[in-house]
C-alpha cells in the first residue's frame, strides 16, 4: 500500500499520455523492493514522500518547497540547487531534496554503459529520479541530501570523468545539436566549439559573477534543433555564404515521385503526388526559387537560408560549401518582459579553431553586460534598454544592412555627429542657396 | 587594492548591512570594492574559497553572503 493517499495525483494517470506520477510510483516500488540490495544513502521512501508533498501542494494550491539554498560543492557556485521541504515532519524523505545539474555530453551522445553508471550512482546516493534533459540541456538529478553532494561530485569527476553543469547567475551548460557527427546539414562542427568554449569558460560556468544566467547554444544549421534562436543569449547558427548546391537529376527524381520528399517522413497518410511548385517554390519565404522547363533555379542572393527547400528535397539540394555561422544575441524565455527571439549581430563568421574571433565577440559582450546589466537582467533586456546600437559599439561591430529588420524600425541605427563629414553644423547661407525658408 | 584590504572592506560593509540584508548580488560586491566586475571576481572567488563568503542560489539567480549568516543558515547547516 502506498505510504500516502494521492487521489489528485492518481487522476493525472488517467489521461492518454505517459504520466510522471506513474514513473514516480514505479521508482517508489522498486526502491521498496530493493531487489539489487542497494545500500540507499538517502531515505528509501523518498519517492513516496515526494508524491505525498505534491499531493498536499495540489490540495493547498501552494508549493511546499522553500526557495533556494546555500548548498553546493566546494569551489562551485552552480550545479547544485538547494531544495528544502517546508513540511519535513510529514515528509522526512524529502526534507532535503536538492537538484544536481550534470553537464550533458556533446550532442547528447552517450553509451548505455555511461547512462547505467549515472543511474546506478543516482539510485545509490540520490532519489533515482532524473530529468533527461533540462531545458538548458543538462542531465538533471532530482533529489538528494546535503551530505551526498560532495560524494556524488567526487564520483562523477573521478570515476566518470563528468562535470556538473551551470545554474544560477552563471554561464549555463553550453548545449549543441548532434552536428556534423551525424547530420549532413551541419555547417560547422558544433561539438568541437561547444566543448572548446565549455573548457575555456570553466570559471564563468562554475563561479557566478554575471547579473543573471547566460546561455550559449550551437545549432549546426538554421533548423535549430537546440532552439538556440529562441533561448540562447548567444546563438550560433550554422549557415553558408555561397550557393545551395543543386542536383537537377535528383530534382527530377523528386518531381517524378521516384524519391520521397522530406526524407520519407509524413508518409503515413496519402498527401497526393509531390508538387514541387506548391510544396517548395511557393513556400520559399523570399520567393527566390523557380521551377521551369524541368529545372530548378535559386536566386541565392535573396535566399535567407531558411532550410525549407533543403529539408523537403535533401537528395537534390545541399548546403553551400563556404560554411560558418551567424551569431544572434539576446533570446530568452518569457520570465520578464515576454519572450524574445535572438537579433542578428554577426551575419557570417568562420567557425575555425582556435575560435579567437568568436571569443572576442563573446568577451566584449560580457564586459558590457557585467558592467551595465542590472541584477537579474538578461542580455536581451539590456539590448532593449540601451539599444542595439550600443551593443554594436561595445563589440566594435559596424552596422550593416542585415542588422535592420526593415527601414525605420527596430533596430534603428542613428548617425553620430563625429561619423558625419563636417558634423551636424551647416553653413546656413550655403543651405539657403538651395532651400527657401 | 590588496587582498587583505579588500577583504576587510567587504566584511565591514556586509556586516553593516546585516540588519536588513544577508544576501547580496555580485554587483553589490563589485560596487563595494569599486572595481570592474572581472577584477572584483578574482577577489570574490578568493573570499569564497577562504570561507569568508558563501554562495546562495535560487537555481536561477546566485547571491553571496557572509558565511553562516542569514535566516536559512541555521536550518541548512545540518550537522
Ligand atoms: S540543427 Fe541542423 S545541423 Fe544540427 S542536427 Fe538539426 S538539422 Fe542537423
Ligand atoms: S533555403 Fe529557404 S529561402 Fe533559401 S531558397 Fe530554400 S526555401 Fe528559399
Amino acid at each position: 500500500m502506498a505510504k500516502h493517499e494521492t487521489p489528485l495525483l492518481d487522476q493525472l494517470e488517467t489521461g492518454p499520455w505517459p504520466s510522471f506520477v506513474t514513473d514516480l510510483k514505479r521508482e517508489a516500488e522498486s526502491r521498496a523492493k530493493n531487489e539489487k540490495g542497494i545500500e540507499y544513502q538517502i531515505p528509501q521512501d523518498v519517492c513516496e514522500d515526494l508524491l505525498g508533498v505534491l499531493e498536499l501542494s495540489f490540495k493547498h494550491g501552494r508549493t511546499h518547497w522553500k526557495h533556494g539554498g546555500i548548498v553546493g560543492v566546494f569551489g562551485y557556485g552552480g550545479g547544485v540547487i538547494g531544495r528544502y521541504c517546508d513540511q519535513p515532519e510529514q515528509f522526512p524523505g524529502v526534507a532535503h531534496f536538492h537538484t544536481m545539474r550534470i553537464n550533458q555530453p556533446g550532442g547528447k551522445f552517450y553509451t548505455t554503459e555511461y547512462l547505467k553508471d549515472l543511474c546506478d550512482l543516482w539510485e545509490f546516493r540520490g532519489s533515482g529520479i532524473t530529468n533527461m534533459h533540462g531545458s538548458t540541456g543538462d542531465i538533471i538529478f532530482l533529489g538528494t541530501t546535503t551530505p551526498q553532494l560532495e560524494e556524488i561530485f567526487y564520483e562523477l569527476t573521478h570515476k566518470y570523468n563528468q562535470d556538473l553543469g551551470g545554474s544560477g547567475s552563471n554561464l549555463r551548460t553550453p548545449s549543441d545539436c548532434i552536428g556534423s557527427a551525424r547530420c549532413e546539414y551541419s555547417c560547422y562542427d558544433t561539438q568541437a566549439i561547444c566543448y572548446t568554449l565549455t573548457q575555456e569558460y570553466q570559471d564563468e560556468l562554475h563561479r557566478p559573477a554575471f547579473p543573471y544566467k547566460f546561455k550559449f547554444k550551437f545549432d549546426g544549421c538554421p533548423n535549430c534543433c537546440v532552439a538556440s534562436i529562441a533561448r540562447a543569449d548567444i546563438s550560433f547558427i550554422g549557415t553558408w555564404r555561397d550557393d545551395i548546391r543543386i542536383d537537377q537529376e535528383a530534382v527530377k527524381a523528386y518531381v517524378g515521385q521516384e524519391l520521397k520528399p522530406n526524407g520519407g517522413s509524413h508518409t503515413g497518410r496519402d498527401w497526393g503526388p509531390f508538387d514541387i511548385q506548391k510544396e517548395v517554390v511557393d513556400l520559399c519565404p523570399t520567393k527566390c526559387m523557380k521551377y521551369e522547363n524541368d529545372k530548378l533555379a535559386i536566386n541565392n542572393k535573396e535566399c535567407t537560408r531558411c532550410m525549407h527547400c533543403i529539408n523537403v528535397m535533401p537528395r537534390a539540394l545541399r548546403i553551400g560549401n563556404d560554411r560558418g555561422c551567424s551569431l544572434l544575441v539576446g533570446a530568452k524565455a518569457p520570465i520578464l518582459d515576454g519572450a524574445q527571439m535572438g537579433s542578428l549581430l554577426v551575419p557570417f563568421i568562420k567557425v575555425e579553431e582556435p575560435y579567437d574571433e568568436i571569443k572576442e565577440v563573446i568577451e566584449a559582450i560580457w564586459d558590457w553586460w557585467m558592467e551595465e546589466g542590472k541584477n537579474r537582467e538578461r542580455l536581451g533586456e539590456l539590448i532593449k534598454r540601451q539599444g542595439f546600437q550600443k551593443l554594436l559599439e561595445m563589440t566594435n561591430i559596424k552596422p550593416v544592412a542585415q542588422h535592420v529588420q526593415e527601414p525605420r524600425t527596430n533596430p534603428y541605427i542613428f548617425w553620430k555627429e563625429d561619423e558625419v563629414e563636417g558634423g551636424f553644423e551647416r553653413d546656413i547661407n550655403e543651405f539657403r542657396k538651395y532651400h527657401q525658408r | 587594492m590588496e587582498y587583505e584590504e579588500a577583504k576587510t572592506k567587504v566584511v565591514e560593509e556586509l556586516t553593516k548591512k546585516q540588519k536588513t540584508k544577508s544576501k547580496f548580488y555580485f554587483n553589490d560586491l563589485s560596487k563595494i570594492l569599486e572595481m570592474k566586475p572581472r577584477e572584483a571576481k578574482k577577489i570574490v572567488n578568493k573570499l569564497v574559497e577562504e570561507g569568508v563568503l558563501e554562495y546562495w542560489s535560487s537555481g536561477s539567480t546566485s547571491m553571496y553572503g557572509l558565511k553562516g549568516t542569514g535566516k536559512q543558515a541555521g536550518a541548512e547547516h545540518e550537522g
